[in-house]
């Protein structure tokens, strides 16, 4: 099997060993050992918790950089509406988009309009489609990986469309191939990400074989950049088309405010999905239509990756029209999208908690799991790089930890060596 | 080492935040053993609605579960009011839940209908004033 990429990483150099992160990863995936924090990689679903929550920000995510767009010939940024919630004093989004073709793009795409059209295409699946309730959207990757390793049972309730990024770099690319008359190749995509979870996606896409999107600049990198450009626009080129039912994706509940269905709820922050997925796999929300999950609180304007706190990005989210010119969209919806946008492959489970492939042995494992765990002082304290006693006792009979890696383990042994060495003398 | 897996849980007094604690953890457990998804999907809403049931009509009890890899048996036990007819409680829509029970969202009469639904046995004997026992049973046809 190949090496699965995750844009999530830890800088060794600037780990101090705390433990701040193991309680905080939503699926147990960090552990610290040998005084260092250590991603296991199967189990990590790049939702950035950890980022947020390391104070020596030793966490990071990959994302490209800017250099590398100046490797293709024709340069196309796929601005996230998100990012137009970074400003102060709600500027003309022509202004935004006009800068950023300044510091070196060379066409912007506004994922907000690629949005309108995943929206027209969701509501014509679920009417036609009898999915089973509350149908669940596949927009945040980090949402869709934790479906995908932790409730598998529901892979089935997830909308199994592209999302806008992905349809918007299809239809960036087609428009720019028509423009310039170069070859795909050379033209280079590039998303503008307020998360890790989006630049793993391009990576190891969902739903499809490859991603069309060439790389990811994150929002953090830009914002910068085109800030003091913005400054000097005085005649911006009239770039905007997106109208609010794209621009509102950024948020929670966006999502749904574009479809009709009556009974949508929007989730937000990975804890409070893994609360509602687990009443959804009790069947206790069938009465639910449709279910907006994002792993960042307020949504994707809350993503690891940007600038703006996330509680004030979102009201501003509500204003980011209000200077703005609206051209006509160049892009419309037609039903010939109904299929282009379906997933071509499935999703499949990945039973990354299994204790062994025999279910004879995972039973004696799980048995001496629960012996060691009966053992151990169930405080959690983490000391031992585990961010759980069940985890540490998980750890050890996978052969990853031992017993007197718990410091009060340790000091019962070490006791009672001594009391032996006191006797003998 | 035998080739069955014996689990006992507490399911504290008439607490409602705990509610599905001891689904969720057998959850959690059957996923670490392997067993299909479809399988432990089946277990935990069974499981899910004993447990509410022994929460709300019988303030608390306990719950065992047997493992081997033919088969999950879970038996909830309680030392409850009882239930009076059983064939009337296992009818779709039945419910005896107080209005302020309703009000917290259950009370739909559906717990026992969806445990008949997604195991493969139920059987469940009751005594007035003595308790209830609930016992599941769901095959692993591998
Ligand atoms: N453990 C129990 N002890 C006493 N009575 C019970 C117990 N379990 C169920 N019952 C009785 O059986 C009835 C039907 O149970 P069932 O779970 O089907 O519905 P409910 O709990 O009332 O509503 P819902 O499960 O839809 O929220 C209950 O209303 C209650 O009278
Ligand atoms: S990104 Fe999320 S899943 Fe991955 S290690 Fe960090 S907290 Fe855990
Ligand atoms: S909510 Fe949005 S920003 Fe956050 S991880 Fe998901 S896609 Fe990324
Ligand atoms: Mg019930």
């Amino acid at each position: 099997m190949k090496q699965y990429f995750h844009s999530v990483t830890l800088d060794k150099e600037k780990c101090k060993g705390c433990t701040n992160c193991i309680k905080r990863c939503p699926t147990e995936a960090i552990r610290v050992r040998d005084g260092k924090a250590k991603i296991i990689k199967e189990r990590c679903i790049d939702c950035g918790e950890c980022i947020r929550v390391c104070p020596y920000h030793a966490k990071k995510a990959i994302t490209d950089s800017f250099d590398k767009i100046f490797e293709y010939k024709y340069k196309v940024a796929l601005v996230a509406p998100s990012f137009y919630a970074q400003f102060k004093d709600k500027p003309d989004v022509n202004v935004i988009l006009t800068a950023i073709c300044k510091v070196g793009f060379d066409y912007v795409f506004e994922v907000a309009s690629s949005a309108e059209l995943v929206t027209e295409v969701t509501k014509n699946f679920i009417q036609k489609n009898n999915l089973p309730k509350p149908v669940i959207s596949s927009a945040c990757p980090a949402v869709v990986r934790l479906i995908q390793v932790r409730f598998p049972n529901l892979i089935a309730n997830l909308v199994p469309l592209l999302a806008p990024i992905e349809l918007g770099a299809r239809l960036a690319k087609e428009r720019a191939v028509s423009k310039t008359g170069l070859s795909p190749e050379e033209i280079g995509v590039f998303f503008i990400t307020p998360c890790a979870a989006k630049a793993t996606y391009i990576h190891e896409p969902l739903g499809i074989e490859k991603s069309l999107v060439d790389g990811c600049i994150s929002i953090k990198d830009l914002y910068l950049r085109i800030l003091p450009v913005m400054k000097q626009i005085k005649k911006p080129k009239m770039l905007a088309t997106a109208s609010t039912d794209g621009i509102f994706w950024a948020k929670s509940g966006g999502e749904s405010f574009g479809l009709s269905n009556e009974n949508n709820i929007a989730v937000d922050g990975i804890w409070n999905v893994i609360k509602v997925l687990e009443e959804v796999e009790n069947q206790t929300v069938e009465d639910i239509d449709f279910l907006e999950a994002a792993a960042c609180v307020g949504g994707c304007v809350g993503g690891p990756l940007t600038v703006t706190n996330c509680f004030v990005a979102k009201s501003r989210i509500n204003h980011v029209l209000e200077n703005t010119k609206l051209s006509p969209s160049l892009y419309t919806y037609s039903s010939d999208l109904d299929e282009a946008v379906r997933w071509e492959k499935t999703i499949d489970f990945e039973p990354i908690m299994k204790l062994d492939s025999d279910m004879a042995v995972a039973m004696q494992k799980l048995e001496q799991l629960e012996k060691i765990n009966d053992n151990l002082p169930k405080l959690d304290c983490g000391s031992c790089g585990a961010p759980s006693c069940r985890a540490l006792a998980e750890d050890i009979v996978r052969g990853f930890a031992k017993e007197s890696d718990c410091i009060f383990r340790l000091r019962e042994k070490v006791k009672k060596l001594s009391v032996e060495k006191g006797d003998a003398q | 080492m035998s080739n069955r897996l014996l689990l006992h849980y507490n399911i504290d007094s008439a607490d409602l935040h705990a509610a599905g604690e001891v689904s969720s953890t057998v959850k959690k457990i059957l996923k670490q053993l392997g067993v299909a998804p479809e399988i432990v999907r089946r277990v935990a809403i069974s499981m899910y609605e004993a447990e509410i049931n022994s929460i709300i009509h019988a303030g608390g009890g306990f719950v065992d579960v047997e493992i081997t890899t033919q088969k999950i048996f879970v038996r909830f036990t309680d030392n409850g009011p009882g239930i009076e007819d059983i064939s009337l409680a296992m009818q779709e829509g039945y419910s005896t839940a107080s209005q302020q029970v309703r009000e917290m969202g259950f009370g739909a009469g559906m717990g026992i209908p969806n445990m008949k639904r997604y195991s493969d046995d139920l059987k469940i004997s009751s005594a007035v004033g003595e308790g209830t026992v609930v016992e599941i049973t769901v095959f692993i046809n591998n």
